[in-house]
């Protein structure tokens, strides 16, 4: 070895330059954990739900034109069924072809509405679009990106590498990814943004018959959340159809709720609110999902890259330097 | 043996050759018809064999390049400088597999380079890219003499001695994100991931058994090359490996315990499910055995038994990537009503990286100077 004192500093400063500038990150790199005032999102109430999976079609016809979560050029629809066969759609789940579904849980003799004991509720299933979102942190290249505005979280498939961390980040099991076809994309709800930006809103809350999806700000979808939770079961209610501060009103009884809007507080708080009759994890929802803020998990190792960085120049310096003469003797 | 006793077309270079040429076109129709075609993913299971085996085993096999090349240039321990290049050759070969499984498992692979250009700072998966591409560089620039000194070219070798100490350092910096990025890419499924396996001190545990597996795997290969290349072992050499083994190995299986014991506690991992007993046979294979074995004085100076120990550390440590990778999951993911196992493309294509990297190493050993045996 023939390198001197001033040779070494000078390659492992060179080096700790480069990697320095490529890894300090300035101090907003974490990700935003207030929703934003104009934030819009999505109520669904499985009480008023009926299963008719208007939402389901509609969907698959409004996000199949450019800008949709669905659209492929030179496909018309998205359904699971092949062409000439003679059945409805039927996707009994998210997949790359469907990205709003409705799900029925049963048990029992299955007669009681929202009712977990010989009872049945529905379940609409799509991006819960998180205040926090794993996706957009552990996305590698920025494609799956956050709104400032409207919150919404969306995908720009021209950055996608298909790395597929979305789907280990994300802790509801939203992202679908396009096994069938050899230039894949990940499809999600992407709340009908290209619709939003037309001055309408989403498909699946225009087209439900019975208000039991609102579309509206966050803010106003989280008011009517928790002033539904103090109606009496048996009173009379005005819902909203369509969106929150619609004029149309569906007039009914309200039935019984859990005391539990699904939503506020998981994983740091989602843009898609839910309530029920049956506890969430009844109808499939993990109810282990922390809620604190998951970026934060990965960050808390982001933030120490720096101190490493420095840590091991420094000791790996220093212990060149202490020794380099230990086996001069044996050598010379 | 001299390096031109080396004979290339043997039976197993056949083989080789045979397995590379079958996940050569594995490879192909998974480029051609896609992931869905070529392997048993889903969207339950978006990661599997190619993501475990391949990038986190492959990356953590290479971890020899820069344990062996720190002790000898940053500790200055030059007594274990012979093996400092078949350690950096293998590292370069395990960063190849998993540079080249990554890039079939990502859905549009010619998009691998878009990390590079768009970074997000937030993900794990970006520190990830980062560090392949800068190590990989690294590993090439460390592993440059052997090519410099074939084509008889002094002059861009003593450049390049002259700054080893300082690229060495690089190296080592580099590997110690590396290791522990690629454990940290779990912390963000906290209710996915078994609490087995799930800790915040994941990157940490990566990082240790990084340095663990290191040196089983260098003492391995030596104690195989010198078999197979029919020279004699470097005794002295080996010894000093096994020791340093036995304290890395005590002390990550301390690690383990206190995670174990602080996380889910004994009495998850004895509850007799699948998934505790993988968590139990990478335990006792790769971890308590390989300790208690070491600490007998005839099994620590005698290469049979330190060949044998290192055996048992490389299969427990690639176990445990597997687990990390997949096994953790299972649990989560069979609620949701889904299993994974690999498609036979899968591992196809897995065994052809291995019978590569196998080839590539005897090849090399062959024509450049890697062992150091005589022309």
């Amino acid at each position: 070895m023939s390198m001197n004192r001033r040779d070494f500093l000078k390659t492992a400063a060179a080096g700790s330059g480069i990697l320095l500038a490529s890894t300090v990150t300035p101090a907003n790199a974490s990700m935003p954990k207030e929703l934003p005032p104009e934030a819009v999102g999505i109520l669904y109430d499985a009480t008023l739900c009926i299963g008719c999976k208007s939402c389901m079609v509609n969907c698959k016809t409004y996000n199949n034109v450019p800008g949709g979560a669905l659209y492929l050029p030179g496909r018309a629809t998205s359904y699971e069924v092949k062409p000439g066969e003679p059945y409805w759609d039927s996707a009994t789940d998210l997949s790359s072809k469907t990205v709003n579904v409705i799900k029925v849980n049963k048990s029992g003799t299955a007669v009681n509405k929202d009712n977990n004991e010989n009872g049945y509720s529905f379940i609409k299933q799509h991006c819960l679009h998180c205040i926090t979102p794993a996706c957009v942190s552990v996305c590698p290249v920025g494609a799956l990106r956050k709104n400032p505005v409207t919150g919404v979280v969306y995908y720009e498939e021209s950055r996608c590498i298909g790395c597929r961390y979305c789907m280990i980040g994300c802790p509801f099991n939203i992202p679908r990814y396009e096994y069938e076809r050899a230039i894949p994309q990940v499809r999600k709800c992407q709340l009908c943004q290209h619709r939003y930006e037309e001055g309408k809103y989403s498909a699946c809350c225009e087209f439900c018959p019975t208000g039991a999806s609102i579309f509206g700000k966050v803010v106003d979808l989280r008011k009517e959340a928790a002033k539904r939770l103090t109606l009496k079961p048996g009173d009379v209610y005005d819902f909203p159809v369509q969106t929150v501060g619609s004029k149309e009103k569906s007039r009914r009884p309200v039935s019984k709720y859990i005391n539990h809007v699904y939503g506020m507080k998981e994983a740091g708080g989602t843009q898609y609110l839910l309530l029920a009759g049956v506890p969430f994890d009844w109808l499939g929802f993990n109810k282990n999902i922390s809620e604190a803020y998951l970026p934060d998990l990965t960050w808390a190792y982001i933030a120490k890259i720096p101190a490493v960085i420095a840590g091991v120049i420094l000791v790996g310096t220093a212990t060149w330097a202490i020794t380099k003469n230990r086996n001069k003797d044996k050598e010379e | 043996m001299t390096q031109k006793d080396i004979k290339l077309f043997t039976p197993t270079t056949v083989v080789l050759l045979v397995i590379m040429a079958a996940g050569g076109l594995a490879a192909l129709y998974r480029v051609f018809f896609g992931l869905g075609a070529s392997t048993h993913l889903s969207n339950i299971w978006p990661w599997g064999l190619w993501i475990s085996f391949d990038v986190l085993g492959g990356v953590a096999l290479a971890a020899g390049g820069f344990v062996i090349a720190g002790t000898v240039y940053l500790l200055n321990w030059k007594k274990y400088k012979p093996i400092v290049r078949p350690a950096i050759l293998n590292a370069f070969f395990g960063y190849a597999l998993a540079a080249t499984s990554i890039t079939l498992d990502i859905g549009v692979p010619w998009r691998i380079w878009h990390p590079v250009v768009m970074w997000q700072v937030n993900s794990i998966m970006f520190i990830v890219a980062i560090h392949v591409v800068l190590y990989t560089t690294t590993l090439a620039t460390e592993s440059s003499p052997l090519i410099f000194e074939k084509l008889n070219m002094p002059r861009a070798l003593h450049f390049v001695e002259k700054i080893m100490v300082g690229i060495v350092l690089f190296g080592v910096l580099l590997s110690t994100l590396h290791q522990s990025s690629l454990g940290a890419v779990f912390l963000i499924a906290p209710t996915k991931v078994s609490p087995l396996w799930y800790s915040s001190r994941l990157p940490y545990m990566f990082l240790v058994s990084a340095v663990m597996l290191a040196l089983s795997m260098v003492s391995f290969e030596t104690i195989l090359s010198s078999r197979v290349f029919k020279h004699e072992p470097p005794r002295d050499i080996l010894l000093g490996l096994a020791r340093g083994s036995l304290v890395v190995t005590g002390f990550y299986l301390v690690l383990k315990l206190w995670d174990l014991i602080t996380g889910p506690g004994i009495g998850y991992a004895l509850n007799g499910s699948l998934v505790s007993n993988m968590y139990l046979l990478e335990m006792i294979l790769g971890i308590i055995l390989p300790f208690v074995l070491l600490l007998m004085n005839n099994v620590r100076t005698r290469l049979n038994g330190i060949f044998f120990v290192n055996v048992l550390v490389i299969i427990g440590t690639v176990l445990n990537r597997l687990n990390v990778g997949i096994v953790s999951m299972a649990e989560y993911n069979g609620r949701m009503g889904y299993d994974y196992f690999p498609s036979w493309m899968e591992f196809l294509v897995t065994m052809a990286m291995i019978a590569f990297a196998i080839l590539g190493f005897k090849i090399s050993v062959k024509y450049l100077n890697v062992l150091k045996l005589e022309h």
